[in-house]
């Protein structure tokens, strides 16, 4: 079942590309079979894949829990070494050149980390309700993902987030998840409005709070402080931490593109302007404005090109926007546009409902596991495919701010096809054993 | 532990379908609801592609093709791809030296970037084209042809006629009329090109095609399923007879003046000459604007229609119509004779008006001889006949004459640029002189075509066909037909007969007798051709020039043959000297005959030879062309731009011959900065090409002008 959706939606991916790349002077035979063009090489990639496919499908499934550790321990050498060897692609020195094709480290480690985090939460005398463990866990899978932040490349080590849907699967308490979500809403508003707003509201909340709960307070003390706690927390995030981040953490071209999420140019830029002369200031308002819209066009053209698509699309080939090379990145991080104009909101809604049967279809199978290990891997696998394919569509439809992540399956690019494959390939072999109890 | 936390698995799944609720609910809003992105894409993605119709073809009367089409060729570049190719070659085979390539690379990358297509060298030369197809192998893909329509003039005359095309500039776009050009169109600027330019454009045609994001055109859309084709311009059918045009060119060559030449029966224009002209090729191609700075400043003014644009008083030529006034309102017969004993001394003595021929003479013999006693009397008896009650009801009465004529307004031909002429009012003595101050003693000299009126060549010609088809014509023009019919309306004034006042045959047959005589006996001897009856009149206008007394301007003016006339002809050389006979009546023979007979005589052939030769310009003109030429090689280009003088030139390309005057007087003015009250007056004056038609008070008017013959 999940073989032929896999193959389906890779073959839908090569004939996007095709419609993006696509002359109408070419020769479809001698191009596809030319090497020359990123269709006849995605189909290249496919081949390779598939015979991939067959030596997962042939090996045994003891393999993959018997080195989970070692490969994870290999993945993460992988991406060290990549700050020696590394090269430098698209602004992170994330990638290994191997002659015939560059590896990015970060995008296998996925597929290493699943496994040792499987392996690990799979141990007989786990009890994943101990902190101790917990952290460990967190530990494994997100290490890569920090590692990946510091060499720059912040899309993908974002990917590692997604852990946190096997981990919560596996009993990692709700209000972790909950805190985590509150945060992140928290930073996002305190994005758009602006401190003194927040600070206001916030005390006005928390008192709120206190005079409904006053009665409770003579049996649970604890409340009280747990109310200051989170009101000071809050408005401490609220006025510096963003700042912080947004001037420490972030890369400028970062805080510019999160900044342009949410509507904004980023206050941030010109923090040291203060004894600038007012030709300079110009200058800075000029490039800030000119950042801004390079920033503003990927996502504009993107939306362009699938808002014109309407509901039943212009037609497979007939896009105007797609076959221009109007949105960037076409053929990888944004081919989602190219369904979008050339099939419309019925390519769109059809490739949607195909993505979700998959992932459900993965908890499905995650679901009747006997052994932790599977499914533990196989929530891994449900995990970082949703987050790849919420992000990518987010990003070409403007809910996202612009992140660097492929669409599984259908995006150009031997690396991130070869990752999914393995992923899932692994999973239905392990599947195909549901019945033996690995650890 | 799986046991424990199976219900985690709904949340999981809650949680996955509700993100891609959300990614749906925004694909939905993209896609279905924000119309803005489509229109975004359309206009991004796709480019409306002009394409533009041939323009029509233009025929003369024989169907000769006189205004036709032909391909040239613009070299054109695209710089991100000329990598690798010999740039020694290009500007081998283009003339060019490096220095001029990079300056023009240059130019085409800030003009369409390095990868869309630049003109690297518009309209090559045939002889550039040869060198260029050899090597153009070489030149890919970053040099190329592009194929571009322009006019063609397969006969080397009619440049007046035809007119020229021009860029549009700011005036034509502000300008509803023209709705629909954009800044790069050519239109017609001037002559035939200009009055039928709705006709002769076509219909334009559009092609969509795709482009991608840095603008380059990519394919087309559909395969062209949207497209609407460029439609051709309509031919058009001229009365011309483009070998009597040439030769009529050829016999004003080194003179100013024109030729008009009209069927009488059709009103068709046959010939329309306006000396000096310019060769039609010189407003076309590559070297176009610089050709058009050199025509517009010349001081001969070879840009200026003097057919239907110069006023001249008619002089003499003038007397045929007095002849008719008086023989239709009865103060004469044919017989009535007039003695002149060497001046007209109706007015008294002062200044009188001298006759050459003394003698008693009837009215043809007044006609043959041109005498001017005899006219002065005619017209003082039509407009102090005791029938009309004052000198205004008279004048009025001797103005309907004139407009009946078709003199004193614009007679409505196809060519721009028209002017009224000037036949003097009531209204205007009036307020000249005052009410009651003025009577016919005032304006005698108008009697015989001098002082107040004027007249263009082609009112005279007009005046002619009137003549000869005994009371009516058409309004003369230079188109008989449009293929495809007329749909614009254009041709529907020229069908009319105008005939305002109904004047009996036997009037006509007195003037007619005249006017044979005046060729067979007469002044006008050398408009003489064996074999036709030609009638003809004679006119040697006296003429000042910023109040200077200028050489005679010659005129001769008649039709032929005498019964059922196929010619009615006019010709005035400028400033030539002597009588009207002397030069415009053979240049008016000669005409006839190649029109009539279809060739000249052998033993005629000599004459046509002696005045291709016969420069008649005046000295003035030359000694204005050398400060004009001094003027434009002492002041470079960027001295005349800072003055406004380059601009001018391309600003004023729609406006009327005036206006080139203007630019002319301009220049001139900045010249010598301190005579400035003078040259304002010298500039009104010079826009008359004439000389003194308005008389601002009796004190300044001239010497009362005696035309002679």
């Amino acid at each position: 079942m999940l073989v032929w959706l896999y193959a389906l939606i890779v073959i839908f991916g090569i004939v996007c590309i095709y419609s993006v790349e696509y002359k109408s002077t070419d020769d479809l035979w001698r191009t596809l079979t030319g090497f020359k063009k990123n269709y006849s090489k995605q189909l290249f990639f496919f081949a390779a894949c598939s015979v991939l496919a067959v030596f997962i499908l042939l090996t045994d499934s003891k393999l993959f829990t018997a080195t989970s550790n070692i490969s994870y321990l290999v993945g993460i050498v992988l991406i060290l070494a990549t700050f020696v060897v590394g090269k430098e692609i698209k602004g992170s020195k994330s990638w290994i050149p191997l002659g015939f094709m560059n590896l990015q480290p970060v995008e296998l480690c996925k597929i290493f980390t699943a496994l040792a985090l499987s392996k690990y939460l799979s141990m007989p005398e786990m009890d994943f309700k101990k902190p101790k463990s917990q952290l460990i866990a967190a530990a494994i899978a997100f290490s890569p993902g920090i590692l990946s932040i510091l060499q720059g490349e912040t899309g993908l080590a974002m990917v590692y987030f997604s852990f946190l849907i096997p981990m919560y699967r596996e009993g990692l308490p709700g209000f972790y998840l909950i805190s985590l979500i509150g945060l992140g809403s928290l930073i996002v508003i305190s994005l758009v409005l602006p401190a003194i707003t927040i600070l206001v509201s916030f005390t006005l909340i928390a008192l709120g709070c206190i005079y409904f709960l006053r009665r409770q307070f003579r049996r649970n003390r604890s409340l009280l402080t747990l109310i200051i706690a989170v009101w000071i927390f809050s408005s401490l995030i609220a006025t510096l931490g963003v700042k912080v981040l947004m001037t420490k953490v972030f890369k400028p071209y970062q805080a510019a593109r999160i900044y342009s999420m949410v509507g904004k140019t980023n206050p941030y830029i010109d923090i040291n302007t203060a004894n600038l002369s007012a030709k300079d200031l110009e200058q800075i308002e000029k490039d800030k404005r000119r950042a801004q819209a390079a920033q503003n066009y990927n996502v504009n053209q993107s939306k362009i090109a699938i808002g014109s698509g309407g509901i039943t699309g212009k037609g497979f080939l007939k896009g105007t926007q797609t076959r221009g090379d109007f949105v960037p990145e076409q053929h990888t991080d944004f081919i989602f546009t190219s369904v979008g104009e050339n099939f419309g909101l019925l390519g769109t809604g059809v490739l949607m409902i195909v993505y979700l049967f998959f992932l459900l279809r993965i908890i499905t199978i995650a679901e009747r596991q006997r052994s932790t290990f599977s499914r533990v891997y196989a929530y891994s696998v449900a995990g970082i495919m949703f987050f790849h394919i919420v992000v990518n569509i987010c990003v070409t439809v403007g809910l996202a701010p612009v992140i660097g992540i492929t669409l599984p399956l259908m995006s150009y690019g031997g690396s991130s096809l070869l990752t999914f494959t393995i992923l899932i390939f692994v999973l239905i072999k392990l599947d195909a054993d549901r019945q033996m109890v690995l650890r | 532990m799986s046991v424990f936390n199976q219900s985690r698995k709904n949340v999981i799944m809650l949680v996955f379908i509700g993100m891609f609720g959300i990614i749906l609910a925004q694909l939905i809003n993209l896609q279905v609801f924000s119309s803005q992105y489509k229109i975004d894409a359309d206009n991004q993605g796709l480019f409306r592609k002009v394409i533009y119709p041939d323009r029509g073809i233009v025929f003369d009367r024989n169907g000769h093709a006189i205004l036709q089409n032909t391909v040239i060729y613009d070299l054109m570049v695209i710089p991100g791809k000329t990598k690798g190719t010999d740039t020694a070659a290009v500007c081998r085979i283009l003339n060019i030296d490096s220095a001029e390539f990079h300056k023009r690379i240059i130019a085409a990358i800030i003009k369409n970037k390095s990868y869309r297509a630049s003109v690297f060298e518009p309209m090559l030369s045939n002889e550039k084209m040869a060198k260029l197809n050899e090597n153009l192998y070489k030149l890919a893909p970053g040099y190329f042809l592009q194929e571009r329509s322009v006019r063609d003039y397969p006969y080397e005359a009619g440049g007046n006629i035809f007119g020229y095309l021009g860029e549009v500039d700011s005036n034509i776009l502000k300008n509803p009329k023209y709705q629909g050009y954009v800044m790069g169109d050519y239109i017609g600027r001037a002559g035939l090109e200009r009055t039928y330019e709705k006709v002769l454009m076509g219909q334009r045609g559009i092609e969509f095609w795709k482009k991608d994001n840095l603008n380059r055109l990519t394919e087309q859309l559909e395969n062209g399923k949207f497209d609407t084709a460029a439609i051709a311009g309509q031919n058009m059918f001229t009365s011309i007879d483009i070998e009597l045009q040439a030769l009529g060119e050829k016999l004003m060559e080194n003179k100013l003046g024109s030729i008009v030449a009209v069927d009488p029966k059709t009103g068709g224009i046959l010939a329309m000459v306006s000396s000096p002209t310019y060769k039609p090729k010189l407003l076309t191609g590559a070297e176009r604007k610089k050709h058009y700075a050199e025509l517009l400043l010349s001081p001969a003014r070879p840009l200026f229609n003097r057919a239907v644009s110069a006023t001249y008083s008619p002089g003499s030529t003038f007397k045929t119509l007095q002849a008719l006034i008086g023989l239709h309102e009865g103060v004469i017969t044919t017989d009535t004779r007039v003695s002149c004993s060497g001046a007209f001394y109706g007015c008294g003595s002062g200044k009188p008006m001298r006759c050459l021929d003394y003698g008693t003479f009837d009215l043809r013999n007044a006609i043959r001889l041109s005498d001017n006693t005899y006219f002065a009397t005619v017209m003082q008896r039509v407009i102090n006949n005791p029938k009309y009650p004052s000198v205004d009801s008279s004048l009025a009465v001797w103005d309907r004459y004139m407009y009946a004529f078709g003199l004193g307004h614009r007679l409505g031909v196809d060519v721009p640029s028209e002017y009224n002429g000037n036949i003097p009012t009531p209204l205007y003595y009036d307020k000249v002189y005052g009410k009651g101050r003025w009577n016919y003693c005032t304006f005698r000299s108008v009697s015989i075509g001098q002082g107040e009126v004027n007249t263009t060549p082609i009112q005279t010609a007009n005046e002619m066909a009137y003549i000869a088809n005994k009371g009516w014509y058409r309004i003369p023009h230079l188109i008989d037909s449009i293929e495809g019919g007329d749909q614009f309306e254009l041709l529907s004034n020229f069908k009319e007969k105008h005939n305002a006042i109904d004047i009996p045959d036997s009037v006509f047959e007195a003037v007619h007798d005249g006017m044979q005589w005046v060729v067979e006996r007469g002044t006008g001897g050398g408009a003489k051709v064996p074999g036709i009856a030609i009638c003809g009149k004679t006119g040697t206008v006296e003429n000042y020039y910023r109040g200077v007394k200028q050489p005679n301007h010659a005129f001769f003016c008649g039709f032929a043959p005498r019964d059922n006339p196929k010619i009615a002809i006019m010709c005035v050389v400028e400033n030539s000297g002597r009588f009207g006979g002397t030069y415009a009546a053979p240049i008016v023979g000669l005409m006839i005959e190649k029109y009539l007979n279809d060739t000249i005589a052998k033993n005629r052939q000599g004459i046509v030879d002696k005045f291709e030769k016969l420069n008649l310009i005046p000295p003035r003109i030359y000694r204005e062309m050398k400060t004009v030429d001094s003027m434009l090689h002492a002041k470079d280009s960027a001295y005349l731009l800072a003055k406004g003088y380059i601009k001018l030139i391309r600003d004023t390309m729609e406006i009327d011959a005036t206006d080139e005057q203007e630019i002319l007087d301009q220049i001139k003015k900045d010249k010598d900065d301190g005579k400035k009250d003078e040259q304002k007056k010298d500039k009104d004056e010079k826009l008359k090409i004439n000389t003194e038609a308005i008389l601002p008070n009796e004190k300044k008017k001239p010497e009362v002008k005696d035309s002679v013959m």
